[in-house]
């Protein structure tokens, strides 16, 4: 404990990190006489290296975000699509996939945009590994796309009038345009879910800590926003049962939404409720409640209905655009990864288990 | 498909037909000194660029800061007073005192270090200073979730249980990064490697950055590995306070070495790392640590994401289900 003159050579001492709830006694701190032998002494709650986060957050910009949105609407769309087909509902038939092609190339579009190195893309389907929800996702994905592009494809000629330059191959088209628009509905639901899976199968801490209940989330916010986009793009007569998709998934997510933050460990919450995500997360569920009230009052007025669903799908982009920016803050900040983990690993010791922590005496 | 948790092989996980010895590290860091020649030959070895700007952190001598895609080696600087010291005895004296079980059968786990909770063990010396130093390095999970959640396969198992990053393989998707419960996998991104102006003309000569844009992490030199030598770090460790060999002998020698400290009333010494029961079934890289792992930038209680995943599908499947059920009712509830 030395202080020599060099000390004043020293850079000056960084700011400590304060926990977001201030609650931390900083009366020892600010010696300011330049020695840095306590800076290290520990707070009682929580210790981290020089407030350097622990895990990493994943490297996925606002293009993942966007496609987890954009995902959801493809999916919907699909199944939306399916039902017009079996139901005789042309129009909405139509529009559902002509939304679930438009959103899914869209989507894919922005994944390989965010790769590292997007020339490599199709590397993503050079082995299918169950054990990666990545390389799951791509293969729903790739499969979700070849129906969702045949069924479009045929709306595509129909509302060309057949001038799309097809040949002998329209024949076949017609005929496969029914089989393709279940096959891509057969993959809407997987398409939808399997973000959850990609997003709760890590260790960013809000992430992992949502596992459980993220793909209800994740379905219903598909649900409602695809709804929404159906009731933009069809007229009223035919959209009746995009209104009632709309409004079980506004119920949905609202639900799942709280059932998830109530049963997450709640340090590992806190993120969804703070700053930017906390924002876009109340937002989110305000639009999705409004949507959804707008589309059981006033759904039969096309004007009424184009705004709900026009909030719906705002609703879900914020859902998508909240959850991702939770969980990169959650990797930001050390105390999302070790506080939850110190109570857990205190829990297990008070509950008798002591053999499985990974820091042993022995 | 191989075991997503608990203890198990991981080289015979891989179906590796000719298996080599697991191999791994024994980091004690009571005997580091803080000389970052690891840090330094792991970036001469694999042609590392630079970090960031040369600045300094204000963290002690570490102006590193963290593992990442040009760091593979960390040598962690921790500067503690008398009370933490105190502190950190505590935690670890509470942790000899658990009673944690050895590995190996049951009834064979016989305590290897004597009983302390009865020795009167107060250590005459206690500092009234200390430097904590620390090598970090990737753990070498025996379920690593970098390796299980990469889709293109660019990661993989080796033949010597380590976990290695086919560069050519990557599209840097960076799923791995968010799989690792350590912080250790980065993509590197370019740009980062930014040099002193005055030396321009001799580092203008070098290649660019390679490996842009791919997930990048130690190798545990597998290039040496194959070549039946050992890792650039731990050859130019002047304190053999960085060991390498079989994975076996690195636990055991952890083990002995923990021992010895205790024996010396040193209560603050634990490993990390050494328990194939934890959350990722044990590391490869063991560590011996002087404190409570997150003083280090260590998580206090890893576990593999994957480890869950079967359970995540599982509710997927049934989100599925509802979105399903929700479009058939949609649709078959009469026409609205
Ligand atoms: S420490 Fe991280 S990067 Fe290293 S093997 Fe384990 S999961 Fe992978
Ligand atoms: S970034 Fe590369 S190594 Fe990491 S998961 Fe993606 S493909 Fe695999
Ligand atoms: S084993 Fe090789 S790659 Fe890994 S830290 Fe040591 S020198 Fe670097």
């Amino acid at each position: 404990m030395t202080h020599s003159e060099f000390d004043s050579f020293r850079p000056p001492e960084p700011p400590r990190r304060r926990r977001p709830g201030g609650k931390r006694g900083t009366g020892r701190r600010d010696s300011g006489d330049g020695s840095r032998e306590m800076s290290m002494v520990p707070e009682p709650e929580f210790t981290s290296y020089y407030g350097r986060p622990v895990v990493k957050p994943a490297p996925w910009g606002d293009e993942v975000a966007a496609y987890l949105f954009l995902g959801g609407v493809a999916a919907g769309s699909a199944l939306l699509g399916l039902g017009g087909q079996l139901t005789r509902r042309p129009a909405l038939c139509r529009n559902a996939r002509l939304s679930a092609l438009t959103a899914v190339s869209l989507g894919a579009a922005a994944l390989v945009k965010d790769l590292g190195r997007p020339e490599r893309f199709l590397n993503m389907l050079r082995t299918i590994k169950v054990t990666s929800p990545m390389s799951v996702g791509s293969w729903i994905l790739s499969a979700f796309s070849v129906g969702a592009a045949v069924s479009a494809a045929a709306e595509i000629d129909r509302i060309s009038r057949a001038r799309l330059p097809l040949g002998p191959l329209r024949t076949l088209l017609q005929a496969a345009e029914g089989p393709a628009g279940f096959e891509a509905a057969f993959f809407a639901g997987p398409l939808a879910a399997y973000t959850a899976v990609l997003l709760g199968d890590t260790a960013t801490p809000t992430w992992n800590a949502a596992h459980e209940e993220l793909p209800f989330v994740f379905v219903s916010s598909a649900a409602l926003a695809s709804a929404g986009l159906a009731m933009i793009t069809t007229p009223v007569h035919e959209a009746g049962p995009a209104r009632k998709l709309a409004v079980l998934g506004v119920v949905g997510d609202v639900v799942a939404m709280r059932v998830m933050e109530h049963r997450m460990d709640p340090v590992a919450a806190e993120p969804l409720h703070q700053g930017k995500a906390g924002t876009m997360l109340k937002w989110s569920e305000r639009l999705a409640a409004a949507g959804g009230l707008g589309t059981l009052q006033g759904g039969g007025n096309r004007a009424m209905a184009a705004a709900s669903g026009l909030a719906l799908l705002a609703a879900s982009a914020l859902t998508r655009f909240g959850v991702m920016e939770a969980g990169l803050s959650s990797a930001r900040d050390p105390r999302y990864t070790i506080e939850p983990q110190k109570n857990r690993l205190a829990a297990r010791r008070a509950a008798g288990i002591t053999g499985d922590s990974i820091t042993t005496a022995r | 498909m191989g075991q997503l948790s608990g203890p198990t092989d991981p080289t015979a996980d891989a179906h590796w037909e000719h298996q080599q010895p697991r191999k791994g590290f024994f980091t004690d860091t009571s005997i580091c000194i803080g000389c970052k020649a690891c840090e330094v030959a792991c970036k001469e070895w694999n042609h590392n660029p630079s970090d960031g700007n040369l600045e300094l952190l204000g963290s002690s001598y570490d102006n590193t800061g963290a593992l990442g895609a040009n760091t593979w080696r960390h040598v962690a600087f921790i500067e503690q007073g008398q009370e933490r010291i105190t502190e950190a005895r505590e935690s670890g004296r509470a942790l000899v005192n658990l009673g944690m079980p050895g590995i190996g059968p049951p009834g064979a786990a016989a305590p290897t270090g004597p009983d302390l909770a009865e020795v009167d063990t107060t250590p005459p010396d206690t500092a009234d200073f200390r430097w904590l130093m620390s090598s970090d390095v990737c753990k070498h999970c025996t379920h690593a979730g970098c390796l299980d959640v990469c889709p293109t396969g660019a990661l993989f198992r080796t033949e010597f249980g380590t976990v290695v990053v086919q560069d050519d393989v990557c599209n840097g998707c960076g799923t791995c990064v968010a799989g690792c419960p350590f912080g250790v996998i980065e993509r590197r991104s370019d740009g980062t490697a930014v040099v002193a102006a005055q030396r321009e003309d001799q580092h203008a000569e070098h290649p660019a950055v390679p490996n842009v844009g791919v997930a990048q992490k130690c190798t545990l030199c597998y290039d040496r590995l194959v070549a039946d030598e050992a890792p650039a770090c731990a050859k130019a460790c002047p304190t053999t306070s960085i060991k390498f060999g079989n994975h076996d002998d690195m636990v055991e020698t952890a083990r002995e070495r923990v021992a010895g400290l205790h024996a010396q009333g040193l209560t603050e010494a634990r490993l990390y790392g050494a328990n194939e029961l934890d959350g990722v079934g044990g590391t490869g890289s063991v560590f011996l640590l002087l404190d409570e792992p997150e003083v280090y930038g260590l998580p206090p209680d890893p576990r593999v994401p994957t480890a869950d995943l079967p359970q995540m599908y599982r509710r997927a499947g049934m989100a599925v289900a509802g979105m399903v059920a929700a479009a058939a009712v949609a649709f078959l509830g009469g026409r609205a």
